[in-house]
């Protein structure tokens, strides 16, 4: 087994090869033996967490096959800095200078914004193990680009499919004032149709929310939706406890999961939110997936690692199914698209647009037996949910 | 509507009170020793990563907090022996050059001492949870406990400044430096002990709120540009202008953000008046302190024009 990790800490642009990028079908790398990977995840600043959790699930994978589709294999780790042009630069750099064969990452979505057309322009394979994004899921999808993760929008759905189940009459929503935390609310909206108590737009980066949660106690709404990632989440929760307000259903997405669990602690305990996956679902392969990341990290996967888990079993289900034959870009795009492998979440398979078609939960903040603070699935809200951009999808030939 | 004025009348006090922590070292400092201080936010920061330090080591809040009083000290006397005492004979643009320095110098090495990540500090187990307030209302007991002992530090130096030797003195400093230095006081301590004493009410404020909010590198700067208002508000070197600009400031920012969109509401479409209530209501405060400065251009209880 050469299993063998880089981990390039600063990057140089190449300059020359920045602009000398033609369209191709068969990309150089794919004539040699090796199978060469390049993971781009934000593992510095207030969101490393996220990338940490990605990367491990990624490496988690790779060691438990030892040689990836059979072949030799190669992984070479980027830290994007969650900066889109130093990400650009990155990509370009692992398709031309490192000859990878697949992409893996990101966890943001203006960083696959600005990596998607250097790695896919090159006949290279872009496999997203986060973000996904409207456009490449409706109007400009790929035949280069996988994601195993969602449609950006759907965990915010099932939380307003909650609600509508629920017959909510009275949701007070909440996000942060940029483009992530209105289409949050749009989402939610898309499958919810009772009142909204209230609209609060916050600053990005707040991290007193008194003044909030004093309107959601005057208001007393039937329940909260909101969506704060990252370090707002964990104030958010905290503050929320704190100001005697958990009688009042609180309904998140990427709020309360296995990165702020660990902060929040019992503060977070009955909070709900949406995903496609949760540590508790009870599956061979999950079971297998969980006790193992515990075992490596000691600590509870999030979805982040169950994504990226994912795409390197994808991996290496197509690999091994074309044989180490790298050079028929077709074949290798029909086996990708057979998903062919045992996902942790279930049900997975690509619709047209090569996003997932999978069935997403309820999820309830629980403290696990281990004692680790973890989310667990209450109850399918959407059974082989396609995403509302697919039909925009017109595929088109590579 | 009773009761979200209520809720948001004890957001606006617990704010000013922690405003006043801050803003009175920056008052004294800025009216007393005629130095520009950037680096004031640092000290608020600074309290709220010793705390999550002492806290982590103790395993307690209150030896934390203890542990501070101390370090806060110690890093007071530091700075001012360090670099503030060698500006006091310069200008003010050398002055903001010299502690603009100090910000960038101060945040840099908490990431490499600390890490990028935010801390966070437990809550005493004694002062979590909430009370109720009226109805189904519920107001944290922290939140009480803040206001209480921002209350207290007031009322400790209000007795400190108004019937003690050293608070005649720094009455006086502010009033007429020469005079105070041609009497013969030894200015130079007398410039330490304020320093210092800004820096541990700056770090208090920090310690005291690190439990609600995680402990990061820029909480010093997002707070020092209220607690600027607060002081040209308050006149500056005026410890009582610094007590009623923190509250008139907090107060009119919490209040504002809420009820401004509310307000508007009765005027505009509900969309367009989310939309402007929340572009007016960060400007109230500055709307505020123009009004103040029209009446009064020296501030409340400025003691220099």
């Amino acid at each position: 087994m050469t299993l063998k990790t880089t981990l390039l800490a600063t990057t140089t642009l190449s300059l020359g090869l920045a602009t000398a990028a033609a369209a191709q079908d068969v990309p150089a790398a794919a004539e040699d033996d090796v199978l060469k990977i390049g993971l781009i995840y934000t593992l510095s600043g207030p969101a490393a967490a996220l990338g940490e959790q990605a990367r491990n699930g990624f490496m988690l994978a790779a060691e438990r096959m030892g040689e990836i589709g059979g072949m030799e294999t190669e992984i070479v780790v980027i830290d994007d800095e969650q900066r889109p042009d130093k990400a650009a630069d990155d990509a370009r750099e692992l398709v031309q200078r490192e000859e990878v064969d697949f992409v893996v990452g990101p966890i943001f979505s203006n960083i696959l914004v600005a990596i998607h057309q250097p790695v896919t322009e090159t006949g290279t394979i872009l496999i997203s193990t986060n973000a996904g994004t409207s456009n490449f899921a409706g109007p400009d999808c790929h035949p280069n680009f996988f994601v195993t993760s969602y449609q950006n929008d759907q965990n915010h759905e099932v939380m307003g499919a909650y609600a509508e189940q629920e017959g909510y009459q009275n949701v007070f929503l909440m996000a942060p004032n940029y483009q992530a935390g209105k289409d949050s609310l749009a989402g939610f909206k898309h499958s919810y149709t009772g009142g909204v108590a209230g609209e609060v737009f916050t600053e990005l980066g707040q991290l007193d929310f008194s003044s909030e949660l004093a309107q959601i106690a005057a208001f007393q709404p039937d329940a909260l939706f909101t969506f704060m990632p990252g370090g707002m989440g964990v104030n958010l929760v905290k503050q929320y406890d704190q100001a005697g307000l958990s009688s009042i259903p609180f309904l998140s997405a990427f709020t309360v999961d296995e990165t702020t669990l660990p902060a929040t602690q019992e503060a977070a305990l009955g909070l709900l939110g949406g995903a496609n996956w949760a540590p508790d679902l009870d599956n061979e392969a999950n079971a297998e997936f969980v006790s193992a990341y515990i075992e490596e990290y000691d600590a509870v996967p999030g979805t982040y690692a169950m994504q990226a888990y994912d795409a390197a079993q994808l991996i290496n289900s197509a690999v091994s199914k074309v044989g180490g034959d790298l050079t028929d870009r077709d074949a290798l795009r029909a086996a990708l698209k057979e998903a062919d492998f045992d996902s942790p979440r279930g049900d997975f398979s690509f619709g047209v647009n090569n996003y997932p078609v999978q069935d997403f939960y309820l999820v309830e903040a629980v403290e696990r037996e281990d004692g680790f603070f973890a989310t667990s699935a209450q109850e399918k809200i959407f059974d082989d949910y396609v995403d509302t951009y697919a039909d925009q999808c017109e595929m088109p030939s590579p | 509507m009773t009761n979200l004025f209520v809720l948001q009348l004890l957001n606006g006090v617990q704010l000013g009170v922690l405003l006043f922590l801050i803003a009175a070292g920056l008052t004294l400092v800025f009216g007393i020793m005629d130095v520009v201080n950037l680096a004031h936010g640092v000290l608020y920061m600074v309290g709220a990563y010793f705390v999550a330090t002492f806290a982590a080591l103790t395993g307690s809040f209150w030896w934390g907090l203890l542990l501070m009083l101390p370090a806060a000290v110690a890093v007071g006397l530091i700075l001012e022996v360090v670099v503030i005492r060698r500006l006091y004979a310069r200008s003010h643009l050398d002055q903001v050059l010299a502690t603009f320095g100090l910000v960038m110098i101060a945040n840099e090495t908490v990431k490499i001492v600390w890490g990028v990540s935010p801390l966070s500090v437990p809550m005493p187990e004694i002062l979590s949870g909430s009370v109720p307030l009226m109805g189904p209302l519920q107001y944290p007991v922290y939140r009480i406990a803040i206001i209480v002992a921002g209350l207290a530090v007031a009322g400790g130096l209000y007795l400190v400044i108004n019937h003690t030797r050293i608070g005649m003195l720094l009455r006086a400093g502010a009033t007429n430096r020469a005079m105070v230095s041609a009497l013969g006081i030894d200015i130079g301590k007398l410039f330490a002990i304020v320093f210092t004493l800004g820096a541990v009410l700056a770090c208090l404020a920090g310690a005291l709120v690190a439990p609600i909010l995680s402990v990061d590198t820029g909480m010093g700067e997002s707070v020092l540009i209220l607690t600027f208002v607060v002081v040209v508000i308050g006149g500056i070197g005026s410890i009582k202008g610094a007590f009623l600009g923190a509250l008139l400031v907090a107060i009119v920012d919490t209040l504002g953000g809420v009820f401004g969109p509310i307000l508007l509401r009765e005027v505009l479409d509900p969309s367009a008046a989310g939309q402007a209530g929340r572009m007016l209501a960060p400007m109230l405060v500055y709307i505020l302190m123009a009004a103040i400065l029209c009446v009064k251009p020296a501030g409340l209880f400025g003691g220099r024009g």
